[in-house]
């Protein structure tokens, strides 16, 4: 726009379209380049899903051409690492589970308890600074929780039940349960503030109090973002790690007491990879199929939480 | 209803209202039971540890005496296992989020990809390891460097980033994308120029919440075989000569803040103990500062941001 006056408006050139408007075929190739390469990004997480099967599956099935599959579900014994090496997973499954187990007598109560206590009692200035703090704990690394399972827990058991074993798998599972208390709680918080406003005003006009709106109105409504936090628990504390690596103990021990010690399966990964094991042997490929059995047991915990938000999702 | 059910109900409520109290302190207990661990855990850490924080221990490798052993290597490696994660982790999270979020027409590849964000977020962490044992470290032949420590946590992380790149994006009202495209703008031209810098504080809060997190994995950099004694620092990236930048450190062994931790821990001396409780201290000062900035940055964006 740079016509000086309006004199010479009369005597304007042709109309021409700004040359910058026209169809430009290196901008439409560059639209497209970026799209392609945004879409490139995008899957590389599905890559990383198949890669994680492939792995997985490939180096098992080596694994199961030694070990008869048969064998592996069924043997008491796990002593890869023995000159007479018995591969049955159930005592380290049993780990995983009795540990699994404790964490989640400890983490469902409390996270319900902080949820429905965050979502319904507490003034909006004390959820406010408590949620941070809640999120902070659950940041903490865990391999911090292990060594706090190690020096301060399991002392103050032993102090309790006296001839405890150093390692356990009861103080190991305290502590996961501790640990992963802000996963449940802040989902199943979630939940139930999603709940519309209507319906405690509804319970609170029948004369309901607190306590009663949340267990009989509000928490009912939310069950299935509830049970979806609970689901997410129990897979955060089958797959935990460190903590268990730390605290409860490396010796497989098919037992289902928590005061014993135990390996898991996660455990005994980290306890083949501190080793030194050549790439290729039996034992490289028994962490994989200790892998395949975690991953198994993780996704299907992880399909029925997706089952049950679909499933019992309430319309409002 | 006659007079005399007043004293009834005046009970009932009473009860009632007693068992709210009740439920109240309960929840403030359970509360309290979070908050307290927390304490309790850094207070003992800072206790126990006190003594070996000096700065020696920052700039000691570790060593068979737990006196003079330090965190030089593990800080170092951190920082270098870091420096990777966020280089492949933030381009390819971004990317990602942003092609969910304004590119993909609803059909069954973007459903796909949905899904399985969703499902790798609930992948333990040591399947990564093995993932990366298997492709990293063998497959593409890494070894057991810096480069395939720091690509598995680029993984690992990779689902956070992704879904809080999404979520700022989505809080970004329509009307924004519809006056940049009234104005003629293309679709790269109205993400560049607007979605990215608007979305930015609630990405920078995701992949702050996400590289915490990746400091303090452990499990999936034991899986790929790192060294828990290393008593030498990578190559420095710097150099003297053309082109001063090497890559040597990539392929270099590490080890981590988290593993050395982990080795001293399970040492039987009450010395090595002390030095773990140091070692972890630090760790937890480093996740606590970065989680205490994604926070803040998350506090004062939706005290400022009105659209």
């Amino acid at each position: 726009m740079n016509t000086p006056s309006s004199a010479s408006a009369a005597s304007l050139p042709p109309l021409v379209v700004s040359d910058r408007l026209a169809k430009k075929a290196l901008r439409h190739f560059k639209e497209r380049f970026i799209e392609m390469l945004l879409f490139g990004a995008a899957s590389v997480s599905v890559l990383t899903t198949v890669g994680i099967i492939w792995v997985l599956v490939s180096e098992s099935y080596h694994f199961f051409e030694t070990v008869p599959l048969w064998s592996f579900l069924t043997d008491t014994m796990w002593t890869p690492l023995f000159a007479d090496p018995h591969y049955g997973i159930l005592p380290l499954l049993a780990g995983t589970l009795t540990t699994s187990l404790v964490a989640l007598i400890v983490a469902i109560p409390l996270g319900t308890t902080i949820a429905i206590y965050l979502s319904e009692f507490a003034r909006p200035a004390v959820r406010e600074i408590v949620k941070p703090f809640l999120e902070l704990l659950g940041g903490i690394p865990t391999i911090v929780y292990g060594y706090f399972a190690l020096t301060v827990v399991i002392p103050m058991l032993q102090l309790l039940i006296p001839g405890l074993s150093g390692f356990n798998m009861l103080g190991a599972g305290i502590v996961m349960g501790i640990a992963i208390i802000p996963y449940v709680s802040s989902l199943a918080e979630d939940a139930m503030r999603a709940v519309p406003m209507n319906m405690r005003e509804g319970s609170y006009a029948m004369g309901g109090t607190k306590l009663q709106t949340a267990l009989r109105v509000v928490m009912p409504a939310a069950l299935s973002g509830i049970l979806s936090a609970y689901i997410l628990g129990i897979s955060r504390a089958v797959g935990e790690t460190m903590i268990v690596a730390v605290a409860a103990g490396m010796q497989p021990n098919f037992t289902l007491n928590p005061l014993e010690s135990a390996q898991t399966i996660s455990a005994y990964i980290v306890q083949v990879a501190l080793g030194d094991l050549p790439h290729g042997s039996i034992g490289y490929q028994s962490i994989f199929a200790a892998g395949l059995s975690l991953m198994l047991m993780t996704l299907s915990l992880n399909l029925v939480g997706h089952v049950l938000r679909r499933r019992y999702r309430e319309a409002y | 209803m006659n007079s005399a059910d007043i004293p009834v109900i005046r009970k009932i409520i009473q009860r009632n209202k007693r068992w709210d109290l009740i439920f109240a302190i309960a929840g403030f207990l359970a509360l309290l039971l979070g908050v307290l661990t927390f304490l309790a855990l850094f207070v003992q850490m800072a206790y126990t540890g006190w003594e070996r924080l000096t700065p020696e221990f920052f700039t000691n490798f570790p060593s068979r005496r737990a006196a003079q052993a330090g965190i030089l290597s593990a800080w170092v490696g951190s920082l270098l296992v870091m420096l990777v994660t966020a280089l492949s982790a933030v381009p390819l999270g971004v990317a990602a989020g942003i092609y969910l979020e304004e590119y993909a027409s609803k059909n069954l590849v973007t459903d796909i990809i949905e899904i399985n964000v969703t499902n790798l977020a609930g992948v333990p962490s040591i399947v990564y390891g093995l993932l990366a044992l298997g492709v990293f470290v063998y497959g593409f032949g890494f070894g057991q460097s810096i480069l395939s420590a720091g690509l598995t946590l680029g993984l690992l992380i990779l689902p956070v980033v992704i879904v809080a790149t999404r979520e700022a994006i989505r809080s970004i009202p329509l009307h924004i994308r519809e006056a940049a495209y009234g104005l003629g703008a293309t679709r790269w031209q109205v993400t560049r120029d607007h979605i990215v810098p608007y979305s930015l504080p609630g990405i920078l809060t995701g992949v702050i919440i996400g590289m915490s997190r990746a400091i303090g994995e452990t499990a999936p950099i034991i899986t790929i075989g790192a060294l828990t004694f290393i008593a030498f620092l990578p190559a420095s990236p710097v150099g003297p000569e053309f082109p001063w930048l090497s890559f040597e450190w990539l392929k270099s062994g590490f080890t981590v803040m988290p593993i050395q931790m982990f080795n001293w821990t399970s040492r039987p001396e009450e010395a090595f103990q002390q030095n773990a409780a140091a070692a972890g201290f630090i760790l937890v000062l480093m996740t606590l500062a970065m989680n205490a900035t994604a926070i803040w940055i998350r506090y004062h964006v939706r005290k400022d941001i009105k659209w």
